[in-house]
């Protein structure tokens, strides 16, 4: 999910941050140049790579807290879950961002090359509505029925299909969807897909937020996005897993109990239980202050009782 | 002559050493200023095509497939295809929806501007059509996303209100600044005697306009829709948000459509670089250059072909 890393809500594709980032890095650079002795002023810098999921979520905290310890850089980058995991294997970073469990056989190379075992923080939840125009009637979806509707040789190409007439009378079913290279169009492809590819001739937005917005300006439209996404023009349906089984609608309680089922764990690996100003940071993305921009990003903040700032072994 | 001046004559100023110098370094400077737009134009096209090629001989990459096939999935899980027909004929379809609607308006406002109006409103007039010609594309953009497509789902039985038909208009007002201070500029070349001609005649305004002037003018006023197409075709911000950005062959101007540019746009930035999508959006690039060029080259013909007449 693309979301913004600020509430002022400039759009978080790395394409467009990149400027930004290189302009920051410049005017972070021109300081350093005249002071090449920061590093030995007690300068600590925190490497964090992974997941584009995760990215400007990662960005927005490592913002806000060089308010909080103005001492500690942290240097964010994307590439992927697997790409941040290889690298914490590696031993190149400090903390990988990943929206997906570690595998067993990344935990079993990270033992083989550094003897410690990676440590598991879930920092956040993602999860992903599926929306609807306000005036329409349909409530809840099943992931057979979505599957229909976004998979290549789906045959559910009209609202009547579902058994569902619109008010004002279209009836063609509008697939609003993520530019193919986005993390939840593949996040989505996976869960409710299973893989197959996406019927052509959806439209594909290049934000979250896009998304929502013109789901909300075309009565016959549906589209998935991120549930912090919901204004008054939408609806989010429930989902059920398979018919017959009970529909779950997208609130932050049945994402936590894992109940509803388009949802995923951003998790942060450290290799080995963390220390110093990673276990600060780590501590700090778990207090209250770091999980209220989990919520301003669009995702779903951790529930206090599970914030025990400690790290699980992973499995 | 320059040996011995005639008697009575004041000697030709010599010019110095250093003026001389002067003359010759600013020559350089200019010609070198001449021959770097071909240089750049080399180089843009080398560049694009050096991030391109390795791909042409990918296992998974097919030629025929990436002209001739609509089926657009870069990071399939299954089935990676690299079709691109449903783009190409986005751009195109777009660009002549924007042409449909630019060209009379553009070279009508044009005329009137320059044979019809008053000075003073001339002057408004101009202004007001600079005005629009500086309007940024992303704001074009954001007029056809929100305000645009709520007024096409509200007045037409469109599905969608990003279309082919929102682009279009987006895009024909996007040319239409261009079309019109050229055309202008087209009609202010011919010259008075036409127009005094003509009225001596007894042609009456429109007479004059229509047999006279659009003739003697119309070198100019293609080079005016053609500036105006190239607009068009390479516009990207605007058609990004206001086309829907649907892989498909439109069957109607109420279809979403999504162009060679504003797939380069929204997926460039998070290819992986090097991957084989990475280099498939160069490759776009290159057949986006190539149609350009094509344009551009019938237009130099076609422009060359009425010079001769």
């Amino acid at each position: 999910m693309r979301v913004s890393p600020t509430p002022a809500g400039w759009r978080g594709q790395p394409g467009r941050l990149l400027p930004l980032l290189l302009l920051a890095a410049l005017g972070a650079a021109a300081p350093g140049c005249s002071r090449p002795s920061a590093a030995s002023h007690g300068h600590l810098t925190i490497q964090n790579k992974g997941s584009d999921t995760i990215v400007n979520l990662a960005q927005a905290w490592a913002e806000a807290y060089k308010k909080v310890a103005p001492d500690v850089s942290i240097e964010v980058s994307g590439g992927g879950s697997g790409v941040g995991l290889a690298a914490l294997i590696k031993g190149t970073i400090d903390i990988a961002n990943s929206s997906r469990d570690i595998k067993p056989s990344e935990v079993e190379e990270a033992k083989r090359s550094t003897g410690k075992e990676p440590c598991d923080f879930i920092v956040g939840y993602d999860a992903l509505a599926i929306y609807v125009h306000k005036d329409n009637p349909l409530e809840e979806i099943t992931f057979e029925q979505l599957a229909g509707i976004y998979a290549e040789g789906g045959t559910l190409t009209h609202w009547s299909d579902l058994g569902v007439s619109l008010p004002g009378g279209r009836n063609k079913i509008i697939r609003v969807s993520r530019q193919s290279s986005s993390g939840t169009y593949e996040f989505f492809r996976e869960r409710v897909l299973h893989n197959r590819d996406f019927k052509l001739g959806s439209n594909d937005m290049n934000g979250s937020k896009e998304v929502v917005d013109l789901v909300g300006n075309t009565p016959g439209a549906i589209g998935y996005s991120g549930m912090g996404y919901a204004n008054p023009r939408v609806k989010m349906l429930r989902v059920a897993v398979r018919a017959g089984s009970p529909a779950v609608a997208p609130t932050v309680e049945n994402t936590l109990s894992k109940a509803y089922p388009i949802a995923r764990s951003l998790h942060m690996f450290t290799l080995g239980q963390p220390e110093g100003a990673t276990k600060a940071y780590l501590d700090w993305i778990l207090s209250d202050a770091g999980q209220e921009i989990v919520a301003q990003c669009g995702f779903v903040p951790v529930a206090p009782n599970h914030r025990t700032g400690q790290a699980r072994p992973a499995p | 002559m320059t040996a011995n001046p005639p008697p009575g004559q004041p000697p030709r100023p010599r010019r110095s050493v250093q003026a001389r110098l002067g003359e010759t370094l600013l020559e350089a400077v200019i010609r070198l200023a001449g021959v770097s737009a071909i240089l750049f134009v080399l180089g843009i096209f080398f560049f694009i095509f050096r991030e391109a090629a390795p791909v042409l001989t990918h296992e998974k990459f097919k030629l025929g497939q990436f002209l001739g096939s609509i089926e657009w999935y870069p990071t399939s899980a299954q089935n990676v295809r690299y079709g691109t027909l449903a783009l190409t004929v986005g751009t195109f379809s777009v660009t002549a929806l924007a042409m449909v609607l630019a060209v009379p308006f553009g070279l009508g406002a044009a005329v009137f501007i320059s044979e019809f109006c008053g000075p003073k409103l001339k002057e408004t007039l101009k202004i007001v059509i600079e005005l629009l010609a500086a309007i940024p594309s992303v704001v074009w953009g954001f007029i056809g996303l929100t305000v645009m497509s709520r007024v096409i789902v509200r007045y037409t039985d469109a599905d969608v209100g990003v279309n082919l038909l929102n682009g279009g208009i987006i895009l024909a007002l996007m040319s239409v600044p261009i079309i019109v201070s050229i055309g202008e500029d087209a009609l202010k070349a011919v010259p008075d005697s036409y127009r005094e001609a003509g009225l001596a005649l007894g042609a009456t305004r429109w007479q004059l306009v229509w047999r006279v002037l659009l003739p003697a003018a119309k070198n100019g006023l293609l080079a005016a829709v053609l500036l105006g197409v190239g607009r068009a075709v390479g516009e990207t911000m605007a058609v990004l948000m206001a086309t829907g950005h649907a892989v498909q062959i439109p069957h109607g101007i109420l279809d979403s459509v999504r162009t060679l540019t504003a797939n380069i746009a929204a997926e460039l930035g998070e290819a992986p670089a090097g991957s084989p999508h990475y280099r498939v959006l160069f490759l776009t690039g290159v057949l986006l250059f190539s149609i350009t060029f094509v344009v551009n080259l019938a237009a130099d013909l076609v422009v060359r072909g009425i010079k001769q007449k």
